[in-house]
């Protein structure tokens, strides 16, 4: 399966989730796990560019697939991501765990709608918990985002 | 000092690492760890008859099972963290328990083995058996004690507390009205996202214990472990890496797994981790707003309240680990902005077959906000009286400061109200409230609340200048997610005239500073904050006779403003503190970075010897701030609700925030803390309750049932602020990490009662709960 | 919360995947995992053997036939949402899909997981009932026909047997008014309570073993509705006597 475009080699055990071999059979720790029952949001990645959570998916599922993570919206050393900038200037985060859930979740609606309504944002970020910044900051970070992703 | 950064919006250091997925949780780290789980018990009350781990141990991957036999410690009881003399009949339970269980979820046994998935599996293998005991569940029934918790506590009473100020019963008995009301509150949690996890290595070559744990206070957990293994505190280092979160639950010490993994640690030789899942994290981790109120208050025609007398139980769970500290704040709170001339309250804390109890944000204050206020909003209907009027004539005015309660808090000192403006408070709330919407079933809420913050015993800061003019400063406490790294270096920029960027911040690491206490109660600005400001001031003040002696100018006519000390008034003279940083460490050796400056021939000769009497080599310095007691904030909320008369679905239609926690350093940060506080208020208002059947099993421990609110049920709020600077502090600042929290289930109560004409008088609402209150 | 040991199989064709679902004993289908798989990691479900259905090709079509609208097994319930075909021939079906849990896990379930699910507070079997859809249930003994009425058994019980594999559903357009209606605590959340209306047939959920029929005028009569955490019994009545109100007063 491909990871940020980096193939790699296929899990081995069946029963291994996603999220688990992600951070602890590649070392991507940026996908984070809250529920491990698909609640939560936390370890929510792309599925050939289509939002899901990591831990409701079985590793050996996602052959042949392309995973995108948190870790590759911006490499290492060059600017961050528009949704990642977004969420910076507008304190979108707190304590950061269910950050990589959001951002991924937000690439994942702008990607479906460029210039969402506010009931398309509202339907993007329904399904990520935050338990830190009662959702205001987030939601103008996702109008930001649509803002400096369309620029 | 510059003034730059004071009450900047500095965005945070923090966001970029974090943005770009490289934070490092505790579940993070790996570094070959073995990993583990606990074996819990499925009963809320059991004598345990045997335990077998045979079955288990012979799984392939499994390295060892450990049952309390197995432990040196399996006898010990775990600490308790906060003895009260009142606390008469405090408990606590063992790392692993071997005769009773007396909560479900309680620990029996510690599987260590090459996975989680392998330790799961033979976590299903290890036989316990069981011989159930009555349960004992809600406050209530632990009060009408027909069975016990703990067989030598009578009447499961683990404490009783009594405090009075003036008669009561005398002031009652001559008020012209009176009323009788019960409150009640059900459990809830404080979930962050993040569950608890533990890392521990032990090298045997330096004979040190390394322990990265999801903690509130990393120094704490050093201490206990040290004492624990017999280990000098110089050999065991503690470090709260980020934090998703803390909330309350982790500030409880002493969890079995903190000791278990550092032990498997040192005896497998091999790193082992811990790490919860969110099914366990429901029952395993600490819990808390159990209470029931009965309250009578006195008062006049025109609604001032006389004489208050509130009797409440507290429950505390099966155990008492953090002791009294969640009734002494409850008693203490009830009060809050009002004058209440004579004043009653007993506790009594009371054991029941469940999760311990310790603070979650508010830590008894949302029960008391919502006790008081829902007793003031009674009195104006009985009297007729408009609720905010009602509120005017109760509150403690701004010239009555400071205002002794009379009652203790939970440092040990009496509550003193230092500052506050709680009638401006509450018209600059109701100006930004407007006027009602039109339409039915809508509601307005009121909800007024002071809140003890910044509680010591004491926090420290040590501040450095390198070589380089980079400041590094360090401090004791962690955070989990309220932007210390930025706060704090927005609070030494500003003291040595330096860029925030240019400040490194760390925190909660022993091994970077071993002393302090923990981020907790609202105390990390208060605390910290100033220990940093103290101590980076001390920083410039040796900045200052450095520079004052090379440029032969009195200290006073220096100051600090842009990485330099100047001549005030003559910008071109002065020395970077880079230079500084250099000379204040006589050197024999030069190794670049401009250290040739400080060598002896090179350097301007000063009478003495290189290092005078005193002085220490280095811009460095290490300082303390102690509060002489806690600092008081306050606010204000209020909010528009509509209830659908028929669904019972709630609608926030407007929600105003007005808040003050003195001076503020960094607003994005305090608006942040605000905002996340209202979302759980919203939650255990309308969401969130922890369902306990009456075996004691919890019934809905998941995301799935236990309703923590999206963003589609939180509302937007407006803040606004007003400031009484803390006389008591250098900084002036107050708490403000649990502001957001206390009183919205009181607005919220009040605005349903308003809409919907059903008594509110319980916590949480739900529409179920609507339902049958509208049928009564 | 992980997974118990268990035996995976990937099978590439319909057939295969029948007769694994024919041979083996204690078998699970893994289509969408979004309801499974938090079974898997509670442990609740602790299956011998899981046939992954997701390599199967030429099973996700969301196509028109017979009057109605067919979603094959492999179909992830964003696609019906999105589908056009769908909200041509059946918009109560596109409404319907929109309710279910959040987008991020409509992207990965299936529709005909739901249906096979059969969780009482689902929406989809519901609707498939009001509008008198069925299913295609096929093994190595060929295909059979379910009906919508004939279908739901219980909780999280239908009648395909254990060696029957889920292969399409089908949904009849309906003329008329068309509406669904649901209460739930939080949105995206499992309904206390819901209603369907499909011209003048209703059928609920969430207050019964399985969905039910139920008359417009009087929803409630001889309903077994259970009571939980959120709601008694009694609230549950009371809600679908409100929504069936709702949905009709239009």
């Amino acid at each position: 399966m491909k990871v940020n475009g980096i193939p790699h080699p296929a899990p081995t055990d069946p029963r291994r989730l996603l999220s688990d071999h992600l951070r602890h059979d590649l070392g991507l720790t940026g996908t984070h796990v809250g529920c491990e029952h698909g609640v939560c949001g936390c370890c929510t990645v792309l599925l050939d560019g289509a939002p899901v959570r990591s831990c409701l998916m079985l590793a050996v599922q996602a052959e042949g697939h392309d995973v995108s993570t948190v870790e590759g919206l911006a490499a290492p050393g060059s600017p961050l991501h528009p949704v990642q900038q977004a969420f910076h200037e507008c304190q979108g985060l707190q304590c950061g765990f269910c950050t990589p859930g959001f951002l991924m979740s937000v690439v994942g609606l702008l990607a479906q709608h460029p210039n969402p309504t506010p009931e398309q944002i509202e339907e993007g970020i329904a399904g990520n918990l935050c338990r830190c910044t009662g959702y205001a900051s987030i939601r103008r970070a996702v109008n930001r985002a649509a803002e400096l992703s369309r620029q | 000092m510059t003034t730059r950064w004071f009450g900047a919006r500095v965005p945070r250091v923090e966001d970029e690492r974090l943005l770009r997925g490289r934070g490092r949780f505790t579940d993070d780290i790996d570094e070959g760890a073995l990993e583990s789980c606990l074996v819990r018990s499925p009963y809320a009350h059991a004598r345990i008859t045997s335990i077998d781990v045979s079955a288990a141990r012979a799984v392939r991957g499994v390295v060892a099972v450990y049952i309390a036999a197995d432990l040196p410690f399996g006898n010990l009881d775990l600490p308790i963290l906060i003895p009260h003399p009142n606390l008469t009949h405090g408990r606590t339970q063992r790392c692993l328990a071997s005769e009773v269980v007396r909560y479900a979820g309680e620990a029996v046994a510690f599987v260590v083995a090459e996975s989680r998935n392998i330790a799961e599996d033979a976590a299903d293998l290890v036989q316990v058996e069981y011989e159930p005991l009555p349960v004992v569940i809600t406050p209530e029934v632990g009060a009408a004690a027909h069975h016990l918790v703990h067989d030598d506590v009578p009447g499961n009473i683990a404490a009783e507390m009594l405090q009075e100020v003036g008669d009561v019963s005398a002031a009652l008995k001559s008020a012209p009205h009176r009323q009788r009301l019960r409150f009640r509150f059900e459990r809830g949690a404080a979930c962050p996202m993040e569950g608890r996890a533990v890392w521990a290595r032990w090298s045997e070559s330096e004979r040190k214990l390394t322990v990265f744990d999801s903690t509130q206070s990393p120094t704490s957990i050093r201490g206990g472990l040290s004492v624990l293994f017999g280990l000098s505190e110089s050999k065991v280092e503690v470090i709260a890496p980020d934090v998703g979160g803390g909330f309350g639950p982790k500030i409880m010490l002493f969890y079995p797994d903190e000791l278990l993994v550092p032990f498997a640690a040192m005896q497998l030789g091999r790193p082992v981790k811990w790490t919860e899942d969110r099914q366990e994290h429901f029952t395993a981790v600490n819990q808390e707003r159990g209470q029931v109120h009965d309250v009578e208050v006195g008062f006049d025609d025109d609604g001032r309240v006389l004489a208050l007398s509130v009797d409440f139980i507290h429950d505390t769970g099966a155990y008492t680990p953090y002791g009294l500290i969640l009734p002494i704040i409850t008693a203490a709170q009830v009060p809050g902005p009002y004058r209440v001339p004579h004043y009653r309250v007993r506790f009594r804390a009371v054991y029941t077959n469940a999760t311990p109890t310790s603070p979650y944000r508010g830590a008894g204050r949302p029960h008391a906000c919502f006790v008081m206020e829902r007793t003031l909003d009674s009195i104006a209907k009985q009297l007729d009286v408009d609720r905010a009027e009602i509120r005017r004539r109760n509150f403690i005015q701004p010239d009555q400061f400071p205002y002794d309660l009379g009652v203790a808090w939970q440092d040990g000192n009496s509550v003193v109200y230092d500052s506050g403006n709680y009638p401006a408070l509450l018209e600059k709330a109701l100006a930004m409230l407007g006027p009602r919407p039109v339409g039915d079933h809508v509601g307005m809420g009121l909800g007024v609340y002071v809140e003890g913050t910044g509680v010591g015993p004491y926090e420290g800061a040590h501040v450095q200048v390198l070589v380089s003019g980079r400041v590094v400063a360090a401090t004791g406490i962690p955070s989990q997610g309220q932007a210390h790294a930025t706060v704090f270096a927005q609070v030494v920029a500003d003291e040595l005239g330096v860029e925030v960027a240019d400040v490194e911040v760390t925190g909660g690491d022993t091994r970077r500073f071993p002393w302090g206490v923990g981020t907790f109660a609202s105390r990390g600005a208060v605390t910290a904050g100033n220990a940093m400001a103290i101590t980076a001031r001390m920083v410039a003040d040796k900045a200052k006779q450095i520079a004052g002696e090379r440029l032969e100018v009195d200290p006073a006519d220096l100051e600090l403003v842009g990485g330099s000390v100047r001549v005030k008034g003559s910008p071109g003279r002065g020395i970077t503190l880079a230079a500084l940083s250099v000379l204040a460490n006589p050197v024999r050796y030069a190794f670049g970075g401009g250290t040739e400056a400080a060598t002896q021939f090179a350097s301007k000769r000063r009478p003495g010897p290189p290092l005078a009497d005193g002085e220490q080599p280095g811009l460095e310095a290490t300082g303390y701030y102690s509060p002489p007691g806690s600092t008081w904030a306050s606010g204000c909320h209020a909010a528009y609700v509509r209830v659908d008369p028929k669904t019972f679905r709630l609608e926030v239609l407007k929600y105003v925030v007005v808040h003050d926690c003195g001076r503020l350093i960094n607003p994005l940060v305090v608006e942040g803390q605000i905002e996340g506080g209202v979302a759980q208020g919203i939650g255990g208002a309308f969401y969130e309750r922890l369902a306990y059947d009456a075996e004691g099993q919890l019934r809905n421990a998941s995301f799935m049932e236990y309703l923590i609110p999206y963003a589609t049920e939180v509302p937007e709020i407006e803040i606004g602020h007003i400031e009484t600077p803390s006389p008591l502090n250098p900084l002036g600042v107050k708490g403000a990490g649990e502001a957001g929290v206390i009183p919205v289930g009181a607005v919220i109560g009040s605005a349903i009662e308003d809409a919907l004409g059903v008594p509110v008088t319980e916590m949480p609402l739900s529409p179920l709960k609507l339902f049958e209150l509208s049928r009564l | 919360m992980k997974p118990p040991p268990l035996e995976y199989h990937a099978p590439p064709t319909v057939e295969e995947a029948c007769e694994l679902l024919g041979s083996l004993e204690d078998a699970k289908v893994l289509a969408g995992g979004q309801s499974l798989i938090p079974l898997l990691n509670f442990r609740l479900a602790r299956p011998a053997h899981l046939v992954d259905i997701n390599r199967i090709r030429g099973l996700d079509a969301i196509y028109e036939r017979d009057g109605g609208v067919a979603v094959q097994a492999l179909a992830r319930q964003a696609a019906v949402e999105d589908s056009e075909v769908a909200a041509r021939v059946c918009p109560l079906l596109t409404s319907a899909v929109r309710l279910v849990a959040h987008r991020v896990i409509r992207n990965r379930g299936t529709l005909c997981g739901s249906i096979a699910h059969a969780d009482p507070a689902s929406e989809l079997p519901a609707v498939l009932l009001a509008l008198g859809g069925h299913v295609i249930a096929r093994s190595s003994r060929g295909d059979r026909i379910i009906g919508a009425g004939d279908l739901f058994k219980g909780v999280f019980e239908t009648a395909l047997k254990a060696d029957e594999l889920l292969i399409e559903a089908w949904f009849p357009a309906s003329p008329g008014a068309v509406a669904i209606v649901e209460e739930s605590r939080r949105h995206g959340d499992f309904a206390l309570a819901g209603v369907v209306r499909a011209s003048d047939r209703l059928a609920l959920f969430g207050v019964a073993p399985t969905p039910v029929l139920a008359d417009p005028v009087d929803p409630v009569r001889g309903l077994p509705p259970s009571g939980d955490l959120e709601a008694t019994p009694e609230f549950r009545l009371h809600l679908v006597r409100v929504m069936t109100e709702r949905v009709f007063a239009a």
